[in-house]
């Protein structure tokens, strides 16, 4: 585990929001030499704390109006290998995230669809063709926010 | 409004947000400068939001990850606004989501182990307004977490 200061955290909060914003910019508004500023980013990277950069596109504008997320049951635990299931649902574009879980269901997937009917024609051809998949549970997204989180 | 020229441009860099213009721009079979022109339109048209920063939660000692799922007290009006209001207030709250389906509310929260997870499941949670049903799913692991678009 790494550990972090109060410079730190606010470098992390900064680049969650912009991750765009140079060393000298962030260093800048944090009081920080450029170097100094650089180093920090670099030893956070490192260090695996911040593990990489995502492009943040308006999904609705690229014309994805519906996002689902499914709980997957395995129909035949034991016979069914994780890794196959895990391999086919990765390989499906429309699946965002795929996330192992306990409780409920097995899986939890993230699918994004232009609208309901693509999304149906991805539940019935790439997600009920998936190998040992058993009872799906839909939940359509209405809102999301993510948040800073203990920084 | 976007042709395929804009698309693979957004395709590439979702796939590497790091990398340079130059290699992108050869990448997605274009000249520097009409690259820079169609990332400049992209974000003017509010589709290309910009860059945020992926923290790995795990590197900084927050080892339990759990998915709460709520089903709030409908017969209230205020019950959304009112839970999700207090919701924010939770450091180790990531993610709100709301739904139509069986759930009304996900909650992402992360712990750094299973007694600070007690410890916030009591003192911060149990105690949110408006709670009809609740339950906790567990993570194990995330097989696929990219949030790319099938552009």
């Amino acid at each position: 585990m790494t550990d972090i200061d109060d410079t730190d955290r606010a470098i992390l909060r900064a680049l969650q929001l912009d991750a765009s914003q140079s060393a000298g910019a962030l260093g800048r508004a944090l009081g920080l030499s450029q170097p100094a500023c650089w180093r920090r980013i670099r030893r956070l990277e490192q260090a695996g704390v911040i593990a990489g950069r995502r492009v943040v596109l308006d999904a609705t504008r690229l014309g994805f109006g519906v996002t689902v997320f499914l709980g997957v049951k395995l129909a035949a635990k034991g016979r069914v290998s994780l890794t196959d299931f895990e391999r086919a649902v990765t390989a499906i574009p429309e699946v965002q995230t795929v996330e192992h879980i306990l409780g409920l269901y097995d899986y939890r997937l993230r699918v994004v669809a232009r609208d309901i009917a693509d999304f149906e024609r991805v539940l019935r051809r790439r997600i009920m063709t998936l190998p040992g998949v058993g009872a799906v549970e839909a939940n359509v997204l209405l809102s999301e926010e993510r948040r800073p989180g203990p920084l | 409004m976007l042709d395929d020229l804009d698309r693979r441009i957004l395709r590439y860099l979702q796939a590497d947000p790091a990398r340079a213009a130059a290699d992108l721009a050869d990448a997605a079979g274009t000249t520097p400068a009409v690259l820079s022109r169609r990332l400049a339109r992209l974000a003017d048209a509010g589709i290309l939001r910009g860059q945020e920063a992926v923290i790995d939660w795990r590197a900084l000692g927050f080892s339990v990850e759990v998915s709460l799922r709520v089903t709030l007290d409908k017969t209230n009006p205020r019950a959304f606004d009112e839970f999700i209001a207090a919701a924010r207030e939770i450091p180790e709250v990531l993610e709100i989501q709301t739904f139509l389906g069986q759930v009304d509310v996900r909650l992402s929260v992360i712990a750094r182990d299973l007694a600070h997870y007690q410890h916030i499941w009591r003192g911060r949670i149990l105690t949110l307004p408006h709670i009809a049903d609740i339950e906790a799913l567990m993570h194990v692991a995330r097989i696929k977490d990219e949030l790319r678009l099938p552009l």
